[in-house]
């Protein structure tokens, strides 16, 4: 007996939910965008500019002597923290006006390797000037920009307009709530995020040019159904598939999220969410949306010159 | 559908053996991999700094302070070649223009002579003369304007970051740490990353080094005491520590130091420990022939009297011209001891950068953590791929064991064109690699789907599988060139470790398209045709 999460034959009525859809959306990307604004993001070094120094230590480490001897070194804010286990350091300071970005981080290294009383090893250190921070800000926001343009062009040559629209309509909504996610929780927003959410962005479309792909082939197939009914057929047709393929990618990012290490941990944490918001996306979102714009029927002639010439079996 | 030509069974079959065959360098040791024999591929992916440890800087040229030295140098060149002709004047800078003034308007025609053969030709090429560095701009009267070209300032643009790549390539080399990869980065950048390095901490000292070394002639009118009076020392002279200190910290004396370069240290080509004729050890530096002539005129001119060698503001060396100096190389004595005639050397050959440098942004790793980066990498792959595979066959049976045949193979195909390339893996790049192993399914998932709506739809076996694979095909080609534009964005925008997140997202989009499409395909028609199945279990 094989596994089926999705039945046979489902006729769950996606788009009569469109409207609640429409509203539990809306009020989270208000709330989003109320986070971004209220509560910020915990933008990493990358974005931010400044000093991260990851060290540890042979016995637990002791934070507070760690606290004086770098505080006493004139850096402005350092915050330290330890992670993972009790000799785990993780020290952040802010860019400072006029030390070089290595002077500070040697300065910082040769202050703990004398002031504290245990071999202290530096594992990791991160510096980024105010010019390079400002730079990775611009070419993260161009990247997420172009990937959505992209998309929307290819989408429009690949099917009609009304679907490009549809699917950055999505799109905004996923990258919006993903923000607001990371405002919620101020998991550190950094580099790592930036390829999440590109890679959530093509994993979103993924899911919603398969359900597109069904709802256009649907439209030369039944040309007398009413289009919400439609639609529903088309999300029905593909649920299996688009579960299957939620559960398999969860799958793997769960892995990653567990066994990956401290580094990607941010990232998997942005791409679970990531598949859940764009699975559900491509269903409520996507689909009842192309409900806004007349879409074409393409007439019996046009499709008789041939665009994709289907057996007549599949003609109603 | 069950005729599947021998060249695409062969093709399918070449190209999933190529694909294993390169990746399997990857998980021999290195002494299995010397014992490989030649005609077999042996390259292995190599791993970025976050997974093998290491530094990556990057570095910015202040190039204000350069263009600033060239318009200093113009003007101290031009303003002893117009005296040397008495003509009386003023020449000030002002940003990237000189402004002279004369002081007699008649001496105009004159000026004019002697700035135009003053005028350098830069940028020239096999098609091109080169042009102006200095153009002369109308000015009223007795007021020349000059102007800095723009070529001029691109091509010593050019010049400062290519000779503080050399620089920084001496310096960096000296710490004996394999493979750097120094290299320019837009315009005015250098991108260095040391790949292993253990002591990170020297890598950032001698970055640190912003030196910039020149030779000058030294200000013989003051004495001691006024040096060390703290009083203003007259133009064109500064007074400059000893670059060596004393037990408190303190420089050992003060120097007196005229301002204008004598042979900028740029124009040192060598600088080593040797003995002199009476078998002291000594420092020899040999100049390029723009310096050694340069060097030559200025000895010439100051036998018996003390030069300074500058770095860094600071005074390394002060020793006597004790005879013209033509031939462009010279010895420097002064009771050295070995160690110090060698620190000296290696002060002097690493030393002139023709600008200072600036870190603009450091990443180290530490071995250890990379190490570690590694292990959790594989064994999250490890326990993802399982959870995919089991999850797959549980739902699709002998067809999900195909597919996950094909998914194996897939893994094989995307380390196989990552070792091709070359390419780097990192580990948001093994997080692709997961990622991958995720998605690639989908290809699968959808075309088994389609097969069970078609058998639902009351198609036989045949019909059923070889319309699953030809309506999913589109569904497929769409939902994956999608992701792959997003993966190509990220290439072009993205950085480091992120570029190989997209190199291996790209990698895997081509390869799990071909396995799951062609070589699942192959597989499912060559059971069709051995058992003839009346029915799928699907």
């Amino acid at each position: 007996m094989l596994l089926k999460l999705v039945p046979e034959n489902t006729n769950i009525p996606f788009v009569n939910a469109r409207k609640v859809a429409y509203l539990l959306s809306t009020l989270l990307i208000i709330a989003s965008i109320g986070l971004y604004f209220s509560k910020g993001l915990n933008f990493g070094i990358d974005f931010k500019g400044g000093f991260l120094i990851e060290a540890h230590t042979e016995a637990p480490a002791d934070i507070s002597l760690v606290r004086s001897l770098t505080g006493g070194l004139g850096l402005g804010d350092v915050s330290i923290q330890t992670f993972g286990a009790e000799n785990q350091i993780l020290i952040r300071i802010e860019e400072h006006p006029t030390l070089s970005l290595n002077e500070v981080v040697l300065l910082v290294q040769t202050t703990l390797e004398e002031g504290v009383n245990d071999t202290i090893v530096f594992q990791r250190t991160e510096s980024v000037g105010g010019v390079v921070s400002g730079e990775l800000i611009q070419s993260g926001i161009m990247s997420v920009l172009l990937a959505v343009g992209a998309v929307l062009f290819y989408i429009w040559i690949r099917f009609e307009w009304q679907f490009g629209l549809g699917a950055v309509i999505a799109l905004v909504h996923d990258v919006a709530l993903t923000i607001g996610m990371f405002s919620l929780t101020q998991l550190e927003f950094n580099l790592n995020i930036i390829a999440a959410i590109l890679t959530i962005v093509g994993y979103s479309l993924n899911d919603t040019v398969v359900v597109y792909d069904r709802i256009r082939e649907n439209l030369r197939k039944f040309r007398k159904k009413e289009m919400p009914d439609l639609i529903n057929l088309s999300l029905n047709e593909t649920l299996a598939r688009t579960v299957m393929t939620s559960v398999t990618t969860l799958l793997a990012l769960t892995a990653l999220f567990f066994f990956g290490g401290e580094v990607v941990h941010g990232f998997t944490a942005a791409m679970i969410w990531g598949v859940f918001v764009g699975t559900y996306s491509s269903v409520f979102i996507a689909s009842p949306v192309l409900l806004w714009f007349e879409l074409r029927r393409e007439p019996e002639e046009k499709l008789a010159e041939g665009q994709e010439v289907l057996p007549p079996q599949y003609r109603e | 559908m069950l005729d599947f030509p021998r060249w695409k069974v062969t093709a399918i079959a070449f190209f999933s053996l190529l694909g294993i065959m390169l990746a399997l360098p990857n998980f021999l040791s290195d002494e299995q991999l010397e014992n490989v024999p030649g005609f077999l591929p042996s390259k292995q992916i190599s791993l970025g700094l976050d997974l093998q440890g290491g530094a990556h800087l990057l570095m910015g040229v202040v190039m204000d302070e350069v263009i600033q030295n060239m318009i200093e140098d113009k003007r101290l060149n031009l303003r002893d070649e117009l005296l040397d002709e008495k003509i009386n004047h003023r020449i000030v800078p002002r940003g990237e223009r000189l402004v002279v003034t004369l002081v007699n308007e008649e001496d105009r025609e004159n000026a004019l002579r002697i700035i135009r053969s003053e005028i350098i030709k830069v940028g020239a090429s096999i098609t091109s003369v080169g042009s102006d560095d200095i153009i002369i701009e109308d000015g009223e009267g007795n007021v020349i304007n000059l102007t800095l070209s723009e070529a001029a300032s691109i091509e010593k643009k050019n010049q400062s970051v290519e000779q503080s790549i050399e620089v920084l390539r001496r310096r960096i080399d000296a710490l004996g740490t394999k493979e750097p990869i120094i290299q320019q980065n837009g315009t005015d950048r250098v991108l260095i990353q040391v790949p292993g390095i253990k002591d990170t901490k020297e890598l950032l000292k001698i970055i640190g080094t912003t030196a910039q070394m020149n030779f000058h002639l030294t200000d013989l009118n003051l004495t001691e005491r006024d040096i060390n009076s703290g009083r203003r020392p007259p133009t064109g002279t500064v007074i400059l520590p000893s670059y060596e200190k004393d037990a408190n910290g303190e420089p050992i004396r003060n120097h007196a130091i005229k301002t204008r370069v004598m042979v900028s240290g740029e124009d040192l080509v060598q600088a080593a420990q040797t003995m002199d004729e009476n078998n002291q050890i000594a420092v020899s530096i040999t100049f390029n022939t723009k310096g050694g002539k340069q060097f030559a005129d200025a000895t010439r001119a100051n036998v018996g009297k003390p030069f300074a060698i500058v770095l860094d503001n600071e005074v390394i060396s002060s020793p006597n011209i004790r005879t013209a100096i033509l031939g462009g190389s010279a010895i420097i004595t002064g009771g050295f001891s070995s160690k110090e005639a060698s620190d000296l050397a290696l002060l002097l050959r690493a030393g002139a950068l023709p600008a200072p440098l600036e870190v603009l942004e450091e990443r180290t790793v530490g071995p250890g953590l990379g190490a570690d980066s590694v292990a959790a990498g594989k064994v999250a792959s490890i326990i993802g791929l399982v959870a995919v595979m089991v999850y797959v066959a549980l739902s699709y049976g002998l067809f999900g064991m195909i597919a996950n045949f094909a998914l194996a193979v897939n893994i094989f195909l995307i380390f196989g064109i990552l070792s091709m390339f070359g390419a780097t893996l990192t580990l948001p790049g093994i997080a692709g690699v997961v990622l991958t192993v995720g998605m690639a399914v989908d290809a699968n998932v959808l075309i088994f789907e389609r097969i069970r709506e078609e058998m639902r739809g009351g198609k036989n076996v045949l019909s059923a599988i070889d319309a699953g694979y030809s309506r999913a095909f589109g569904t497929i080609i769409d939902a994956n060139v999608t992701t792959l534009i997003a993966a190509l964005i990220l290439f072009q925008f993205g950085s480091g470790p992120v570029k190989g997140f997209a190199v291996t997202l790209a990698a895997g989009i081509f390869t799990s398209v071909f396995t799951a499409v062609s070589l699942s395909r192959l597989i499912i028609v060559m059971w069709v045709r051995k058992k003839r199945p009346a029915v799928l279990k699907l």
